[in-house]
């Protein structure tokens, strides 16, 4: 092991890791506004990639250029989700914790379902997207361009998404909520509505990150399985409800996922990634940086 | 007076119980067709399975979502010791329990300790890194799995070529004592425990240590339980691979029945995996190859309706039943 294999890998683990902070950002926002963790966060990722993917196959758009439609949509689509199941789930009585669980379990299920129904088990992938396929050399490391492209996109939105919640009304609301739902509701502000704009906000974010990650991963009813225990741990690591935590939680997991795969076979370095969570939570089950 | 009732409801959950067993060990008598009675047999397992875990995700409140670990181990120590060292599946099968209670002790230390959604993830990701770990574990087949070759009808081996009928008293057996055990600890100090702190989160915190030994008790009872249904699995269906037995769609099929029929309910895994079981085998034969995934919509729509609707489960609408009766 050289080391410039050693570089090379911490190099892409860095840029994974960034996607992983931008797809578990959500999760995080979500969980920071109503305590609540969204099972089915992978499957909104899965359906984000499937987007761009008809996106591209019907009408030829790149991912690039239909990443805000596919955001847009994702915002619609965790708005409605929330209006539609976990506004209900959060009023049980009895059982609270399965309720929650299983609520949103359950919609990771149906939604599943419904993609190996409409859109076949079968593996696709987008080809010849302006970024696909495309590595880029610093100094005699080789990039890939989708992901270094995704991390600049996940430093920018991080960015957008700090700016927006210290800068704006609806960003202060959502904080406000964040510190006390009941005094908030004593001022005037919908509570209903904030959690709402929330979802689709959370929904959005994986939406960017599923469209820049339909040009370099293959895309399949199952893919959301693995990327959402990642986004959990990531959020674990960050502390739940932390936005920052999540950005910082990600780079740390890509980096052990890539130092894993120099030690371990590769089908072996999600391992690294699950022993990093169980370690974190059995020492500090608040996370690195959260608060609750 | 309330202790009479309830002493009498206990008796009367026993009789129910004994008369379910004596009526469904005469259905084979009139069912002789083989892709019915397979359905048994897996819908008796599964009821199994989902007592086992509501034992701990029921009772004690701990929803766990990797029951997988358990399961598989007690298919892959049965299958791995027959087929590797001419153990005979009883013992693989009371090794496997073994195995798993106290890997489930060791576990609960720290999870135990973790809050609810903490707990939750803790238990996925630790059945997937055994998954994983099995998936490249070459001297255990690795990817290829175990083939339980079988050779003849025996008892002594738990093979059975020509008939499902074995299979299918072993796997009420199973149920039943699954059920036992439950209703056993129902009126046990523990589950005196359990219901106080179910909800009520101070008094979980002046019962700490009671609480917390009773809750290592119940992980260890129901991973034992749930890996005697992975022994009987594996020797049923005669292959194992760690996709079909440690997969985390296992640990979800394990806690459904449960979470359907009514959680921390005597009756509710059974009523759930009634229901659930038949249901999704016969969308997935109706419906057959070309619509893959219709029974993932049929039990999640199931699941989010009822989680919805019925956070007790279907076992609400009886008792809700029972208790209008009471009031007339």
């Amino acid at each position: 092991m050289t080391a410039e294999t050693i570089i090379q890998s911490l190099a892409s683990g860095l840029l994974m890791g960034l996607l992983y902070g931008l797809i578990a950002v959500g999760l995080s926002l979500i969980f920071g506004l109503m305590n609540i963790v969204n099972f089915a966060h992978g499957e909104f990722l899965m359906l984000a990639m499937y987007g761009a993917f008809f996106l591209f196959a019907f009408f030829a758009i790149d991912p690039l250029l239909s990443m805000p439609l596919v955001a847009a949509g994702m915002f619609v689509f965790g708005a409605a989700i929330y209006l539609l199941i976990v506004r209900f789930a959060m009023r049980a009585k009895t059982n609270v914790g399965m309720v929650q669980i299983f609520a949103t379990f359950g919609l990771a299920i149906v939604l599943r379902g419904l993609a190996q129904y409409f859109f076949t088990p079968d593996y696709r992938s987008i080809s010849h997207s302006w970024l696909g396929g495309k590595t880029i050399s610093v100094g005699g490391i080789f990039l890939p361009v989708p992901q270094l492209v995704g991390a600049g996109l996940a430093i920018a939105a991080f960015g957008a998404l700090y700016f927006f919640i210290k800068r704006t009304d609806f960003g202060r609301a959502l904080e406000a909520t964040r510190e006390d739902a009941g005094a908030v509701a004593l001022v005037g502000i919908d509570q209903n509505r904030v959690f709402a704009l929330g979802w689709g906000l959370g929904s959005a974010l994986v939406g960017l990150a599923g469209a820049i990650m339909a040009t370099f991963f293959y895309i399949y009813p199952d893919v959301g399985a693995s990327f959402a225990l990642i986004a959990y741990v990531v959020v674990a690591l960050g502390g739940f409800g932390s936005v920052f935590g999540a950005f910082a939680g990600g780079i740390l997991v890509g980096l052990v996922e890539a130092s894993t795969a120099l030690v371990m076979p590769p089908s072996l370095k999600a391992v690294g990634i699950y022993a990093v969570y169980l370690l974190v939570v059995f020492i500090r089950p608040r996370g690195l940086f959260g608060s609750i | 007076m309330h202790d009479v009732t309830h002493a009498k409801q206990r008796r009367r959950d026993l009789i129910l119980a004994a008369v379910f067993v004596a009526l469904a060990a005469c259905v084979p008598l009139f069912v002789k067709d083989v892709y019915v009675q397979n359905i048994m047999v897996l819908t008796l397992m599964y009821a199994g399975l989902s007592q086992s875990w509501n034992i701990l995700g029921g009772y004690c409140g701990q929803i766990s979502l990797g029951h997988a670990l358990y399961f598989g181990l007690g298919a892959y120590v049965t299958a791995i010791l027959l087929t590797k060292f001419d153990v005979l599946p009883w013992f693989g099968m009371l090794t496997g329990g073994i195995i798993s209670a106290l890997i489930a002790l060791a576990l609960g230390y720290p999870t135990f300790r973790l809050g609810g959604h903490y707990f939750a993830i803790a238990t996925i990701v630790i059945a997937e890194i055994a998954y994983l770990l099995f998936l490249n574990w070459d001297w255990a087949g690795a990817a290829l799995g175990i083939d339980i070759m079988v050779r003849e009808d025996s008892w002594a081996k738990f093979q059975f070529t020509r008939s499902k009928l074995p299979y299918f008293y072993f796997a009420l057996f199973f149920a039943a004592v699954a059920w036992l055990v439950t209703w056993w600890l129902e009126n046990s100090k523990w589950g005196y425990w359990w219901r106080a702190v179910k909800d009520n989160p101070d008094a979980a915190e002046s019962l700490g240590v009671v609480v917390f030994k009773s809750k290592m008790g119940a992980g260890a009872i129901s991973a034992f339980l749930t890996a005697i249904g992975g022994a009987f699995y594996a020797m049923f269906v005669s292959y194992i691979d760690p996709e079909s037995v440690m997969s985390f769609q296992f640990s979800l099929l394990i806690s459904l029945p449960a979470v359907l029929g009514g959680i921390g309910t005597l009756w509710g895994p059974v009523l759930g995996a009634v229901v659930l079981i038949p249901v999704t085998e016969l969308t997935r034969s109706f419906i057959g190859g070309s619509g893959r995934g219709v029974d993932l919509i049929v039990y999640g729509s199931l699941i989010v309706i009822v989680s919805l609707t019925r956070p007790d489960g279907l076992l609400g609408l009886f008792s809700r039943k029972r208790k209008k009766e009471a009031v007339q």
